[in-house]
């Protein structure tokens, strides 16, 4: 039996989050896996409380706003308490389709990789989202190259397993902002084994992206700074 | 004594009065007060005694002793501020621990809440 936890980290999503739960709860997996869900409200200014709380979750209420970041850490802290065999970081507004999970979960199967990334990009097919959009992942995907060594495609993807080892370490540190590529690095530097595998996202049916045009070029120059802090940091 | 002297010497005192009583109120902690009584010490000292500014000018061979006034309280505010943005990276860590913690410390008692509800 292996007990995995779904973390969806949630900012005012209260539109898509109950068709979210319902299609977790529809979701066909192989026998021995044993599904939770676990919605973190990250100090939500609408109603993502009052709607997960009616849902049958486990609800994280964050009471001050911490960031992405913080929320899935709290989310993996949660996991790595009630000893969870794996955890799986999900958008809260539906880009993440919970069909994909299967194919997480299958390559988790076959390569045992600590943590598995659900990936836009190796096969070209769904939501490829903006052009500047795909040039910051290139920018990233190269970056991630000279820090890591790793071929990783979609770095900034959010749609991620994790293992109890990788649970272990993120519950211990996971950045705050933008937390995904410098976190690759983090996780790659600990000496975890990281594989992706191509999922197929869709248009976020709800909410907003946290990253906004305006505020790209200060997350180009933050993530790489962090992500070479976190190279020359010891582990 | 000049004029610029005296404005000095109030405006020095009047700040070191100031510091005094904020710590004893307590909106100051100690460990801060520390620089800013010093600072002032020092500003105290050299309006009082105003050879001393250009004894030390030519010690460090700067020309016009106002213009290592300006470079030292330059770089003691880049300094000071250095550690202030230390000290808020450290209380954002603290704050972020602390939050989490407490979300998960609600999720215990409504469990514990559950199981001791009378049937």
């Amino acid at each position: 039996m292996m007990n995995i936890l779904i973390i969806i980290p949630c900012f005012n999503e209260q539109a898509s989050l109950p068709r979210l739960i319902s299609d977790l709860e529809n979701l066909k997996l192989p026998e021995k896996y044993n599904v939770s869900v676990c919605v973190v409200n990250d100090c939500s200014t609408d109603d993502t409380k009052q709607v997960a709380k009616k849902l049958d979750v486990i609800l994280i209420d964050l009471p001050v706003n911490l960031g992405i970041g913080g929320a899935v850490q709290s989310g993996l802290k949660y996991a790595l308490l009630d000893n969870y065999d794996l955890a799986v970081q999900m958008d809260g507004d539906g880009q993440h389709p919970p069909a994909e999970l299967q194919k997480m979960i299958a390559c988790y199967e076959e390569t045992g990789a600590s943590l598995v990334i659900g990936s836009r990009f190796i096969i070209k097919e769904g939501f490829q989202s903006s052009f500047l959009r795909r040039l910051g992942i290139t920018y990233f995907h190269w970056l991630n190259k000279f820090f890591t060594g790793k071929s990783i495609y979609d770095s900034t993807s959010g749609f991620r397993l994790f293992d109890k080892k990788a649970i272990q370490l993120g519950a211990r540190y996971y950045p705050d902002d933008y937390p995904e590529p410098e976190s690759l690095v983090f996780f790659s530097k600990a000496g975890l084994a990281i594989k992706e595998t191509p999922v197929v996202m869709v248009h976020r049916s709800g909410g907003q992206s946290s990253i906004r045009s305006f505020t790209s070029f200060y997350y180009c120059v933050k993530v790489t700074l962090a992500m070479f802090f976190s190279f020359i940091r010891k582990p | 004594m000049l004029r610029i002297q005296i404005i000095t010497i109030i405006a020095s005192v009047a700040f070191l009065f100031l510091v005094f009583r904020m710590v004893v109120k307590g909106r100051l902690r100690e460990e801060y007060s520390i620089i800013w009584l010093l600072f002032t010490g020092i500003l105290v000292t050299f309006s009082f005694w105003e050879k001393g500014l250009l004894l030390v000018s030519n010690l460090f061979g700067v020309y016009l002793p106002a213009n290592l006034v300006f470079t030292i309280s330059i770089f003691i505010a880049l300094v000071y501020l250095l550690h202030l943005s230390v000290v808020a990276s450290k209380l954002q860590k603290q704050n972020k621990l602390l939050a989490q913690e407490m979300a998960l410390m609600k999720i215990e008692i409504e469990k514990m809440k559950e199981e001791i509800k009378p049937e």
